[in-house]
């Protein structure tokens, strides 16, 4: 009989293993579903995982696909460390796009990139907005952020539905449910020619790293993980549970809307439907891939960047259905939790009667 | 009434009931019981002695189902059995009292006798419960809430569970350790009467004076092992006490207490609100406790300790005035901002509150003094970051701690939780005492820990207090108070009695004191 | 007035099938958050299977098997690997939604008769608005009474409230822990299932891309704002239901229909602000072991 028993420290190594041995079990899971669905499991596996690095232009993609996922798994990291269940950040990229969106279409003129201060501002302040509903009803009410957060990400959805087909619609597109485009103050400098590849994608890795450090070196960082791993003995040290929870959600949350506004700036160029905002979600598995940590959600969305890429690849050249990428990233969560009960246990077997 | 004056329980030779037979127990590398063998006959009261950490909790387990042996085996009346689970082991008739009680705070106490009871119909058990608590003066009310009830009615629920299903064998796992010495000698009348009536007891204890009053055979375990089996009454406390603990564990150093110093800590009607449904309010609590002096605060569980300490450490916030730390007023201050002032806290939970299991040593030494050891240095990004930790001082000072309080086990710097409750326990009291605090609140700072390390810990306590220190030490322990405290204080239903010198007190004072009306009118 | 309470009796439906089945999870000591991605495999599983043989009644069985697969997968990551619990229930829903559309493509678009309604009873108000509707609805308020009644009334009810409060407790009494979780949850799948199945067969016959849009999420808001209590949960379906359904007439107020249909979402927010910040309704109520795995030692 197969059994778990405790290890008596949890292992390192197997916590940077485990992510590892997941992606491996989601490729093989992924070839058998695949087949499933009549296809060649290794041509499907060729165009998902091999063909976004095939040139240039695809690999600069990834790199765009995975900056506002690393900017979300980021923050998200840090929430999920302090025991903060942020899962609406979804709808803190949406209000996000839209408070940065109305600064860009507020300036139709624009030319002058300093105008990128206030438009990404208004982005980090959109998401920290939506954030900050969930931190307020917890602090003072107990309410669970779970739920309240993923609420505000329907309303957010739908706010952003009115905007596009009333007050923002284009008089210029014949009917589409989009804004204006923006003007080209507000679209992020490209750093390689020939690719949509633009300064986000570095700057994300800056925050990232930045956030990295406070987790380990800062009093902040350390109240995040004390309070996240026991409540009691944050209280015990001093820090405030209330003050982790607002930074955790207004962190995680401004890192969103920042995410939105650079998206919609660099990559969409207005207001439309479909902003991407499901990359919210997205970025939950992001967080867990990088284990918790924000130099880890870094490497997190760039393997689920390349799985979005060579989904959308897959949908054109094997007319694969685009929720096979969805099927995907839930497998790949289920079977990251699961590789990561070796943290803690070590499997042995037993003999029955014996356990 | 006193353990002493106790009629000695009649010798009897019953019918072997249970034979342990070469059981050990191993967990992963750990061999927490080896080769325990010893006997139990119908209507005896058998001794299972032995400190903290020797083993009896996890025989007793495996006695009762929930642990099953890696090596031996069980006889019942002489045939071997296997005791599969704790249905089986009632199905053959053995109940247990368990030490953490397994009751259901959200259920009445009918719904938890039933649990144990399966086939009683709900009406039928409720007037058996009456019948029994009746019968053998445990007065309970089936119909009430488990939550509403003080740990001894909790104890008593637990008792009647065993007794409905007419046990031949009633296992009390250190049943006394929350009780008032009253309610103890009214616990040896059922157990007593229980053995009369044919019903073996096997009582598991570190308390010697209990078990020679009550038992007739004792089996002795140190480290797993069964050291010696005696008929406790033909033995000296002294000589029990050296079977169990072994040689080379010396006394709590102990001098007398010098002159009063000054008021370190006080209390000046300390009064809040429970802040849980299921929490004690504090009720105009004061206190004064002096440099030089242990004051204990005694009382059996649950009586508003946790929320005095939490009241004391900052972790709950009063009117300023109501707490003074060296004549400051510190009520409306944090923990770090008390710690400042030159307090120390140490908390009764090791793992969760006094120390986070999965953290390291040095960093669960930055819980308590990440301001008050200089460790969170150059605030220059801010109050938001709260500036920068020096791990490195971290890790020597959490060297430091390890090094004066020998605590072992687990490399460099291991988890908390790799390390035993004794070592953990010296970690997160010694954390503290190194620093050299003007005021230190422990609660239950020995709860659970061997011989050794409570020694070592009270004999740190007593010493810090003679440098000046005002030491409150909050402990259900008796023996522990008699042994350390300099005065002690009673706390009950959220209210604290004055604190008198400990010279002054008796057992059976500081017991009606803890029992407040009911246990004066049982004592009388 | 009539025509709109028909409709709340009908939108309750879902809510009670899912939230009743979470209501029994939870007791046990549970938080399956996966609760929208079960109802979105139930909702798709019985619109497959509803149109490949004919039969509601096993198109509403095969939603509820599905519920069933998807709880085992959380049951055996929760429970017996001990992953952590919002984890785990988040990855439910995420590969829910995936797996349904990834199912449910070739069905959309695809037209179905709804699930056939009893008769209506035409005698006074009343009898018009509470007969006359299909057996599902009958069924979710039956499970809702059942439960109440196994909850409260058996002794293995009893004991699944034990485990929920007190897992050491339970494990030191010999109480199967890790069975009672088990069947708890997967008795909350097939109830997810079976609220989506009624979604896609009976409410709306139709299949849709996340066509449950947050009723999975709102039936767990449902469970807090009921106190873990099978009657409040009744009455807070419908009350859910009924602001659900209360947009629909807003229309002729001139409010954009996008805030309109805010309105569930943002009740529900209201609904747990209100029922949290009593302290003493949801810590006295909550099962103390609600999210925390259990191992024995052995």
């Amino acid at each position: 009989m197969i059994a778990l028993e405790a290890r008596p420290e949890a292992s390192r190594a197997l916590a940077l293993a485990s992510p590892a041995l997941a992606i491996v079990l989601t490729l093989l899971a992924s070839a058998a579903l695949i087949a499933a669905l009549g296809r060649d499991p290794l041509s499907a596996l060729h165009v998902y995982f091999v063909s976004p690095f095939l040139d240039g232009y695809s690999r600069a993609e990834i790199l765009v696909k995975a900056t506002p996922l690393a900017l979300m798994g980021a923050g998200l990291a840090i929430s999920f460390r302090a025991n903060v269940w942020n899962i609406g950040a979804a709808g803190q990229y949406t209000l996000g796009a839209l408070a940065a969106g109305a600064v860009a279409l507020a300036a139709p003129e624009a030319r002058s990139a300093l105008w990128l201060a206030p438009y990404l501002a208004a982005g980090v302040a959109g998401g920290m907005l939506w954030a900050a509903a969930p931190a307020l009803l917890r602090t003072r009410f107990g309410a669970n952020e779970i739920l309240v957060s993923l609420m505000l990400t329907y309303v957010a959805g739908l706010l952003l539905d009115w905007l596009v087909r009333g007050p923002w619609r284009s008089p210029l597109s014949f009917g589409f449910p989009q804004s204006r485009d923006f003007a080209e103050a507000f679209v992020l400098p490209v750093i390689l020619d020939g690719t949509r590849l633009h300064v986000g994608a570095p700057a994300a890795l800056l925050i990232a790293a930045a956030l990295a450090l406070l987790m380990a070196r800062t009093l902040r960082g350390f109240s995040v993980r004390v309070i996240g791993a026991s409540p009691r003995a944050g209280a015990f040290a001093g820090f405030g549970e209330s003050g982790t929870v607002w930074f955790a959600l207004l962190l995680s949350g401004g890192l969103a809307g920042l995410a939105g506004a650079i998206e919609v700036g660099a990559v969409i160029g207005k207001i439309q439907p479909d902003i991407g905002a499901s990359a919210g979600f997205t970025a939950i598995i992001v967080a867990f891939l990088g284990r918790l940590n924000p130099l880890g959600a870094v490497l997190g969305a760039l393997v689920l960047a390349v799985s979005v890429i060579g989904g959308e690849n897959a949908q054109i050249l094997l007319k694969l259905p685009k929720n096979v990428t969805g099927v995907f990233q839930g497998m790949l969560l289920f079977f990251l939790l699961a590789c990561d009960v070796l943290i803690r246990w070590r499997v042995v077997w037993r003999r029955k009667g014996a356990a | 009434m006193t353990l002493e004056s106790a009629s000695a329980p009649p010798g009897r030779t019953g019918e072997p009931l249970l034979d342990v037979r070469g059981v050990s127990k191993r967990f992963g590398a750990v061999t927490a019981v080896d080769d325990v063998t010893f006997s139990i006959r119908a209507g005896e009261r058998h001794a299972l002695l032995g400190e903290n950490g020797a083993g009896k909790s996890t025989v007793v387990k495996m006695i009762y189902g929930s642990l099953q042996p890696t090596a031996g085996g069980f006889a019942w009346r002489g045939e071997p059995v296997s005791i599969a689970s704790p249905a089986a082991a009632r199905a053959m008739g053995v109940g247990m009292v368990h030490q953490h009680f397994s009751v259901f705070e959200a259920l009445t106490v009918a719904e938890n006798v039933a649990l144990a009871l399966p086939r009683e119909p709900m009406a039928a058990l409720a007037r058996r419960i009456r019948e029994v608590s009746a019968s053998y003066g445990l007065a309970i009310d089936p119909e009430r809430s488990m939550h509403a009830l003080s740990v001894g009615e909790k104890q008593r629920v637990e008792i009647i569970r065993c007794l409905l299903q007419q046990p031949k064998l009633l296992i009390m796992d250190e049943p006394t350790s929350v009780l008032t010495p009253q309610e103890a000698e009214a616990l040896f009348v059922v157990l007593r009467r229980l053995s009369d009536e044919g019903c073996a007891v096997l009582y598991i204890s570190h308390r010697l004076e209990e078990v020679r009053a009550l038992c007739s055979a004792a089996t002795i375990l140190r480290r797993g092992s069964v050291v010696a089996r005696c008929d406790p009454r033909e033995m000296t406390a002294r000589a029990l006490a050296e079977a169990m603990i072994g040689a080379g564990v010396g006394a709590v150093e102990r001098t007398p207490a010098p002159a009063p110093g000054p008021v370190r800590l006080a209390l000046r009607g300390l009064t809040l609100p429970a802040s849980d449904p299921f929490g004690m309010a504090l009720r105009d609590v004061s206190l004064e406790a002096r440099g030089g002096e242990v004051l204990a605060v005694a009382g059996v569980a649950g009586e508003g300790q946790s929320e005095l300490f939490a009241a004391l450490s900052g972790e709950a916030r009063s009117a300023a005035s109501m707490v003074e730390i060296d004549g400051r007023p510190a009520g409306a201050l944090g923990p770090t901002a008390r710690r400042l002032l030159g307090a120390a806290f140490a908390p009764e939970e090791r793992n969760g509150h006094a120390a986070v299991g999965e953290m390291r040593l040095s960093e669960n030494l930055a819980l308590s003094h990440h301001a008050v050891a200089g460790l969170a240095r150059g605030g220059a990004l801010g109050r938001l970051l709260g500036g920068w930790i020096d791990w490195r001082a971290a890790r020597a000072w959490s060297a430091r701690v390890r090094e004066a309080f020998d605590v072992r086990g687990g490399g460099e710097d291991p988890q908390a939780r790799s390390l035993s409750g004794g070592n953990l326990q010296k970690f997160v009291i010694g954390r503290e005492i190194l620093r050299e605090p003007g005021v230190l609140v422990v609660n239950q700072p020995t709860w659970g820990v061997d011989a050794g390390a409570a020694a070592a810990i009270r004999t740190a306590l007593v010493r810090l207090a003679r440098a000046g220190a005002a030491v409150v030490v909050v402990s259900q322990d008796l023996d522990e108070i008699f042994e350390i405290a300099d005065r002690i204080a009673v706390m009950r239903r959220g209210a604290l009695a004055p604190a008198a010198p400990t010279a002054e007190m008796t057992a059976e004072r500081l017991g009606v004191l803890m029992g407040g009306a009911d246990a004066a009118e049982a004592a009388a | 007035m009539e025509p709109f309470l028909i409709s709340v009796m009908i939108a309750a439906t879902p809510f009670l099938f899912a939230a009743t089945g979470e209501l029994v999870a939870e007791r046990s000591g549970v938080l399956n958050l996966g609760l929208e991605g079960m109802m979105l495999m139930g909702a798709v599983t019985a619109f497959a299977a509803t149109s490949a043989t004919g039969s509601h009644l096993l198109g509403a069985l095969a939603g509820a098997g599905a519920g069933v697969a998807m709880a085992l997968v959380f049951a055996v990551l929760a429970i017996s690997l001990m992953a952590n619990q919002a984890a785990t229930g988040l990855a439910l829903t995420i590969f829910g939604i995936g797996a349904s559309g990834l199912v449910g493509q070739p069905f959309i678009g695809q037209p179905l008769d709804s699930l056939a309604k009893l008769p209506v009873w035409d005698a006074t108000a009343l009898t018009r608005v509470i007969t006359g509707h299909d057996p599902m609805t009958y069924l979710a308020l039956a499970m809702a009474g059942g439960v109440a009644w196994f909850l409260y009334r058996t002794r293995a009810g009893l004991a699944l409230r034990a485990v929920g409060d007190s897992h050491g407790s339970a494990h030191a009494l010999g109480l199967p822990v890790t069975a009672t979780r088990y069947a708890a949850v997967l008795f909350g799948g097939a109830m997810a299932g079976l609220g989506g199945a009624y979604i896609s067969i009976a409410y709306t016959p139709m299949w849709g891309e996340n066509m449950t849009a947050g009723r999975g999420w709102i039936a767990l808001a449902l469970v807090v704002f009921a106190t873990w209590r099978p009657g409040r949960l009744v009455a807070g379906a419908y009350l859910f239901a009924a602001v659900t359904q209360a947009q629909f007439y807003g229309q002729a107020l001139a409010i954009p229909s996008q805030f309109l249909a805010m309105a569930p979402y943002l009740a529900t927010i209201a609904a747990l602000v209100v029922i949290s910040r009593d302290k003493a309704l949801t810590r006295a109520n909550a099962p103390a072991c609600l999210g925390r795995p259990f191992r024995p030692d052995r």
